[in-house]
């Protein structure tokens, strides 16, 4: 119980979201698969420029010939949120790819060397008890906003997470018969760590993955939100809706419209993540 | 119990020095050099180097660090770059409305979350439980300024009930504070209700399935005070974890909401000092937040013993 100190990544991995069958996990991969071949293809198929200014077609009403409206300097808010897409995904998956890559190289050592196990996690701790969007906020600020300052001020509060997923599994495994088995033949440990003990962090990594993603395109969104982001002409889901809060009030779809992907996305990311972790690791699987 | 408490405030020690550790190396692992960053770009070389006199900048990171750490644990965080006025007193004066708004929060998300998870746990598999499930799913997919920008929409400028942004302090005047701070405590609750009513139902239906309840059931007790008293009471502790945790949320959330509904808190000092690159500022509330954040979770911790009775130390 007393490890319970600084957490703060149980809740999202916390319950079931729906009933098991519901054929939601379909529905959910169908959505995301429109959202990422739009982000893919949508550049090649439409015509209209995300950065075009055009002071004529100022803050349009939604039309044929702007699906979604303009913004204040006339830009096709349809086109920037299709770019948008490309961007806020790109950010999502590099930066959960990165976490996870990070997080579980570190957890393996920390797992299998007991030396480095409490420097290595006391470290994780500090890094996890910094409530994670004050980190990112700080970090960017203090480096400037460029792509791979927000890819760091994403990665840095979320792999920590990976760090003590990995470590626990590895650490459970040091125990088993056959690691045992394979130490006394002399096997060398990277071999072990490589090839005995990383196969079994594969399915509940799958599945925090999953909610990587979800959790990296929202603080993507949130940075940009804020203006500490990625620099406001790239169109991203969050610099459209950051761009959007000064006319809200006359013209409130230039926000609902990129907010309603960057939930759909989410949502439907939880939704998969949920629906792989039962599949995968019935360990990991809360009751019903 | 005392020497548990003792043991369990110790460990935060370590805890806390990394982040102090974190805080002080984000301002020096930044391309530049501090002295500098904090001049800004127009400084002549001998204002860089009075600069780095006067905040021992020359001596080695080591011993910047506990004098550094010194200062802060006397209370003294420094001057803000950007107002010249002291830090704690800027971060006091934002207090206020941060911790009414959080207070908000919580009291209304437990008792939203904690009836809605309950009931769904009751109603396993039937559409009420579809329902609020789908409801909570959706209310932790859906950002935090997405919600609040629809509850404007849709409260402020169509119905008109709340105003846009602003915010009244309870104690200037009760009624208005109700007004203004209605629609940010809706927003922030939105995630908080989702996490808790998730995991009230899991722990709830875990409970339901123990053999105590078949027993309890088979004497006649009513189903009303069996998920009440036995299912609901033995699934504190994990109901209170969440809260305990969540609250990383919860921080994160005030930063946007604040932002949203132009609330003077501390959510949106954090913007301030980051986009004026107020230093002094932002370590302090870094400290601050972690500091906060640090101790809900020591709560909690202590709070098991009360919900669960077998938890001994």
């Amino acid at each position: 119980m007393s490890a319970l100190t600084t957490t703060g990544s149980a809740p999202r991995r916390a319950g079931r979201l729906l009933p098991r069958g519901s054929g939601l996990s379909a529905c959910a991969a169908l959505v995301l698969l429109v959202i990422g071949l739009s982000a893919l293809v949508g550049p090649l198929v439409i015509a209209a420029d995300p950065l075009h200014i055009d002071p004529v077609n100022r803050l349009k009403l939604p039309s044929a010939a702007f699906w979604f409206g303009t913004d204040a300097m006339g830009r096709d808010v349809f086109a920037r949120v299709v770019y948008g897409a490309r961007t806020s995904l790109l950010v999502g998956l590099a930066s959960a790819a990165l976490s996870l890559v990070l997080g579980t190289l570190i957890g393996l050592l920390a797992g299998y060397f007991r030396l480095l196990d409490g420097i290595v996690m006391r470290v994780m701790d500090g890094i996890m008890a910094i409530p994670s969007i004050v980190l990112a906020v700080a970090l960017v600020a203090v480096t400037g906003a460029n792509l791979g300052t927000v890819l760091l001020a994403i990665v840095l509060p979320d792999f920590p997470r990976v760090v003590r997923l990995v470590r626990g599994v590895i650490l459970g495994l040091r125990q088993e018969a056959y690691v045992e088995a394979a130490v006394s033949l002399a096997t060398p440990t990277w071999r072990i760590l490589l090839r005995h003990m990383l196969p079994n962090t594969l399915a509940p990594l799958i599945v925090q993955g999953s909610f990587l993603v979800a959790s990296a395109v929202l603080t993507e969104a949130v940075l940009s939100f804020l203006g500490v982001g990625l620099p406001p002409e790239v169109p991203s889901w969050g610099n459209v809706i950051a761009e959007g809060r000064t006319y809200f009030q006359i013209r409130p779809g230039l926000i609902f419209f990129p907010g309603l992907f960057l939930a759909l996305t989410v949502l439907n990311i939880n939704l998969i993540g949920d629906a792989l972790r039962d599949a995968l690791d019935p360990k990991l699987a809360t009751r019903r | 119990m005392l020497g548990y408490l003792a043991r369990r405030v110790a460990m935060t020690l370590p805890v806390m020095g990394v982040v102090a550790l974190i805080v002080f190396a984000l301002l020096h692992l930044a391309p530049g050099d501090p002295a500098s960053i904090m001049a800004g770009d127009a400084a002549s070389p001998a204002e860089l180097a009075e600069i780095r006199a006067r905040l021992g900048l020359d001596a080695p990171l080591a011993v910047q660090f506990v004098t550094w750490l010194g200062q802060i644990l006397q209370g003294n965080l420094g001057l803000s770059l950007h107002s010249h006025k002291p830090v704690a007193e800027m971060i006091g004066s934002r207090l206020g409305p941060t911790f009414s708004l959080a207070v908000a929060t919580v009291t209304v998300s437990l008792l939203v979350a904690i009836p809605m998870g309950v009931y769904a746990a009751w109603r396993r598999g039937r559409l009420s439980d579809r329902l609020v499930m789908a409801v909570a799913v959706l209310g932790f997919s859906t950002p935090v300024f997405v919600v609040g920008y629809g509850l404007i929409y849709l409260l402020s400028l169509k119905a008109g009930w709340f105003p846009v942004q602003g915010f009244t302090a309870l104690t200037t005047d009760p009624v208005r504070f109700l007004r203004t701070a209605t629609l940010p405590t809706l927003t922030l609750s939105t995630v908080y209700i989702a996490l808790v009513a998730r995991i009230t139902r899991s722990s709830v239906l875990e409970v339901l399935g123990e053999d105590f309840v078949r027993t309890a059931r088979a004497k006649g007790v009513p189903e009303a005070r069996i998920v009440l008293r036995h299912a609901l009471r033995n699934a504190a502790v994990p109901i209170v974890t969440v809260v305990g945790s969540g609250a990383a949320f919860l921080i994160g959330g005030v930063v946007v909401t604040e932002s949203v509904f132009n609330i003077p808190g501390l959510g949106r000092l954090v913007v301030e000092s980051v986009l004026a690159r107020d230093y002094p500022l932002i370590q302090s509330l870094i400290l601050l937040l972690s500091l906060v954040y640090i101790l809900i979770n020591l709560a909690v911790d202590v709070l098991y013993t009360v919900f669960d009775p077998r938890i001994r130390y």
